[in-house]
């Protein structure tokens, strides 16, 4: 908690500056006097809602490609097996968007309790992404959902399967307004500053310069891909575990095929995506990227495998990769980065856990990229089956893309501070004036109950689903998915 | 899109804010109805029908709460701000309370188990309850004015935001919402558990008409500011005599059978009741008491005419497809529920 405890320190001898915004001091626990205050649980309350959320969009979204793909496999050829996987599939999704809908709305909240002067002063632009992907992303997802969970009996194929690209498309859409949102906290455009009788406002001056501002496609992208590798890997990690233990075998082949191709591409895609995010935040945000590289002196930026950065002597121990790779890799952006020490140290985000957070991330994504190929390479040559070494890699890669996703996300959100909104607002400056610790610890408390039952409630659920397999009578389709004839819509 | 310049955009935001909390109300408010009495059927089967009578259409109702708070937050983001950080532990309460409420539908009839049955029921029950009184208790202090600082911070207390006369909504919500609830479960069951759902009608009718009665005169004579509006324009009062007939009309509707025509009616007393809340409201979105010079408005705690006028064209765009899409995916779901292998 040092970082919140230094900033806001800083922040007090800024007082003044930021529209008399008064914080009380009693608003410091006692017993953890300058160590819990307002700030540290707050961030930790986000951290805690904000993560826990993300165990499930990606899953929906990554899962909503796979139901498409495995539908429209089912449309073509008329092979019972893709109705099964489409029914088995639909089960899955249906439990981890009816969470992710859950926590979603916590967050939506979140923004007005907790940080409410920051919600004052972006309200302007970020509300309007945010009430756009009401009106666009979280209508069509919930309403066709209807469909395509409980529609299988109540209308035709065709129907369905526009239900589920629907749907597909909603989760797609929520993620395009979402990041859009973060990034412009990332990089900032469109706007003017507007000195108010409550203090400034950033007010928006272009809406598409908001939209596409520097970091938006890139940022969004990296996080669609990262969202169909969670997709991809949990198909691939059931159907290997089938595979290991010989049961539904034929369910299990179909199935490891679309999680692999899926794989395949996202894991691809995700390098280069990742690699122009990079070159992206050298770009926008050279104290992110010289935090992510333990890159404190003005120069050549090195590319860490890893490494541990010692702060106090800020120095880094650990493997880089040859500077003929990161010079070719990063051109010549990379060649003048900007290090830590060109920011004053209150501007300057936690660096080794930035550094740690980052390397993590890309870590995994190599590591998935690997399995998905090794995988698909066997597969093709028939020999996945009997490659029980990596069929049992592939039942934990499940977790490869979450752990992925969380720290990619911690670290490009701890590589934003001490800034809410990157060069324009504190994060210490965007608090909610009115809520005090104990108010805060409590609904931490509160929240870290309610996640742990979803989260054992969910493990469980999903288990069970596992165990139990796919359902044999769903080879055959009913109602009038059966003709394949047109509803009476 | 540019919009010519005597449309009052602010005031356009105002109204559209209302709709979106409004659909809320009328969507939600029956599953939230539903969840309420949900423990007063026995056995299993009946149950899982209550659940499922909702089952579909839960969650895109649950969306309606969302966007309405997005679009707060877009449209008056001081609004947004000073009421969610000032109602702080209240929305704490009721973001858990709709959890458990949407976890349960979800986890309930996962497990055969009686006791992992009955918790899951509970907590359905008890999020919608509680849901449902909480968000009344904030509508209550809406309509009563909270206190507010110079820089337009609440600076009230927890405790403060439950004084009588905001309990008082908070259960007249309950009530609302449990007759609402009671009609959709008579309009979406057959057989026993209709036969149930009908004897229910009467008593939360008349649970909500006593409640309603006693908020109304709480309101006049308390509240009064709530319907000056009314006193200088009184052609407003044929909205509170539509408010009258249309719950009126229940029974009667009812008692002939005409089940969908009842919801209906109970739907259009919402709709009125919404359209004197903001009557009474406007221009105000928070009522400073006691100090009325420092409320906040729909013209001091808006955004930038730009931004109004950028989302007004994202409402133009996008609402006429949701509702195409929400009416057709009513339409597919209409008829009496029936379980199957996909139920709940």
């Amino acid at each position: 908690m040092r970082d919140g405890y230094g900033s806001m320190v800083h922040w007090k001898s800024k007082r003044n500056t930021f529209g008399g915004f008064v914080l009380r001091d009693e608003t410091k626990i006692g017993m953890h006097a300058g160590v819990m205050d307002v700030l540290s649980l707050s961030r930790l309350q986000f951290a805690l809602t904000a993560g826990f959320h993300y165990l499930y969009p990606p899953l929906s979204i990554g899962l909503g490609v796979g139901l498409v793909v495995i539908e429209g496999l089912w449309l073509k050829t008329g092979r019972p097996i893709y109705h099964q996987m489409a029914r088995f599939w639909t089960k899955v999704f249906a439990l981890t968007f009816a969470i992710g809908v859950a926590t979603g709305i916590v967050l939506e909240f979140e923004f007005g309790t907790n940080w409410a002067t920051y919600s004052r002063y972006v309200g302007d632009v970020f509300g309007s992404a945010l009430a756009a992907e009401g009106i666009f992303a979280f209508f069509l997802e919930s309403g066709f959902l209807a469909v395509l969970l409980f529609g299988w009996d109540k209308v035709s194929r065709g129907m369905h399967f526009f239900a589920t690209c629907m749907v597909c498309l909603g989760a797609h859409f929520s993620a395009v307004w979402i990041v859009v949102a973060n990034s412009w906290q990332q990089t900032p455009a469109g706007y003017m500053i507007e000195q108010t009788a409550l203090g400034p406002r950033a007010v928006i001056t272009d809406f598409w310069a908001m939209v596409f501002n520097p970091s938006s496609m890139e940022r969004l992208s990296h996080v669609v891909c990262g969202a169909w590798q969670a997709g991809a890997f949990l198909i691939i990690s059931v159907s290997a575990f089938y595979l290991l233990r010989r049961k539904h075998e034929e369910f299990a082949k179909a199935s490891m095929k679309v999680g692999l191709g899926a794989a395949v591409v996202a894991s691809i895609l995700q390098i280069v995506t990742g690699h122009q995010s990079a070159l992206g935040v050298i770009r926008n945000q050279p104290v992110k990227m010289a935090a992510f590289e333990g890159h404190y002196e003005t120069g050549e930026l090195p590319i860490y495998a890893f490494g541990w950065v010692d702060e106090a002597s800020e120095t880094v121990r650990g493997l880089a990769v040859p500077r003929a790779v990161s010079r070719t890799m990063l051109g010549k952006a990379g060649s003048t980065a900007k290090g830590l020490r060109e920011f004053p140290p209150e501007d300057r985000p936690r660096v080794n856990l930035t550094f740690q957070f980052y390397h993590l991330m890309v870590g995994v994504g190599m590591a998935l990229m690997a399995v998905a190929l090794a995988g698909s390479f066997l597969c093709w040559r028939g020999a996945l089956s009997r490659s029980r070494w990596l069929l049992w890699i592939m039942v934990f890669s499940v977790l490869g893309p979450q752990i992925a996703n969380q720290t990619g996300w911690f670290a490009a959100e701890m590589g934003r501070q001490p800034w809410v909104v990157y060069g324009l607002l504190r994060t210490s400056d965007g608090l909610s004036a009115v809520v005090k610790a104990d108010a805060v610890l409590t609904s931490l408390i509160l929240f870290t109950l309610v996640y742990l039952l979803l989260f054992a409630v969910f493990v469980h659920l999903l288990n069970e689903k596992i165990r139990h397999g796919p359902d044999p009578s769903d080879m055959k389709p009913g109602g009038k998915l059966a003709s394949g004839g047109r509803a009476d819509l | 899109m540019n919009f010519p310049d005597w449309l009052d955009l602010n005031l356009v935001w105002f109204v559209l804010v209302g709709v979106l909390f409004t659909g809320y109300a009328l969507l939600d408010g029956f599953d939230l109805g539903v969840g309420a009495l949900h423990l007063f059927t026995r056995t299993d089967p009946h149950r899982r029908l209550m659940l499922n009578s909702i089952g579909p259409v839960w969650d895109g109702n649950e969306v309606w709460l969302v966007t309405g708070g997005g679009a707060l937050f877009a449209a008056f983001p001081v609004v947004y701000a000073t009421v969610f950080s000032g109602f702080y532990l209240a929305l704490i309460l009721l973001l858990v309370a709709l959890i458990f409420r949407a976890v349960a539908i979800e986890f309930r009839s996962k497990q055969p188990m009686a006791w992992w049955r009955r918790m899951w029921d509970v907590g359905f029950a008890a999020g919608s309850v509680l849901s449902s009184f909480l968000l009344g208790v904030a509508m209550g202090n809406i309509a009563w004015g909270m206190p507010l600082d110079e820089r337009g911070e609440f600076a009230g207390t927890f405790l403060g935001l439950l004084h009588p006369y905001a309990l008082l909504v908070g259960v007249t919500a309950v009530a609302l919402f449990m007759m609402h609830g009671a009609i959709y479960v008579v309009m979406k069951t057959e057989g026993d558990l209709q036969a149930q759902a009908r004897q229910w009608v009467r008593p939360t009718m008349i649970f909500f008409i006593l409640c309603y009665a006693v908020t109304t005169m709480a309101t006049l004579l308390y509240a009064p500011h709530m319907a000056a509006r009314m006193r200088a324009n009184p052609w407003l009062f044929t909205i509170a005599l539509a408010n009258v007939l249309a719950i009126a009309n229940i029974p009667r509707e009812i008692h002939h059978g005409r089940d969908f025509r009842a919801f209906l009616s109970s739907g259009c007393a919402m709709i009125a009741l919404m359209m004197l809340f903001g009557l009474g409201l406007f221009p105000n979105l928070v009522p400073s008491n006691p100090d009325p010079i420092r409320s906040l408005t729909a013209y001091n705690a808006s955004s930038s005419p730009k931004t109004l006028g950028i989302m007004l064209t994202i409402a133009i765009i996008g609402v006429p497809a949701v509702l195409a899409y929400t009416v057709s995916i009513y339409w597919i779901f209409r008829g009496k529920v029936k379980l199957d292998r996909m139920s709940y």
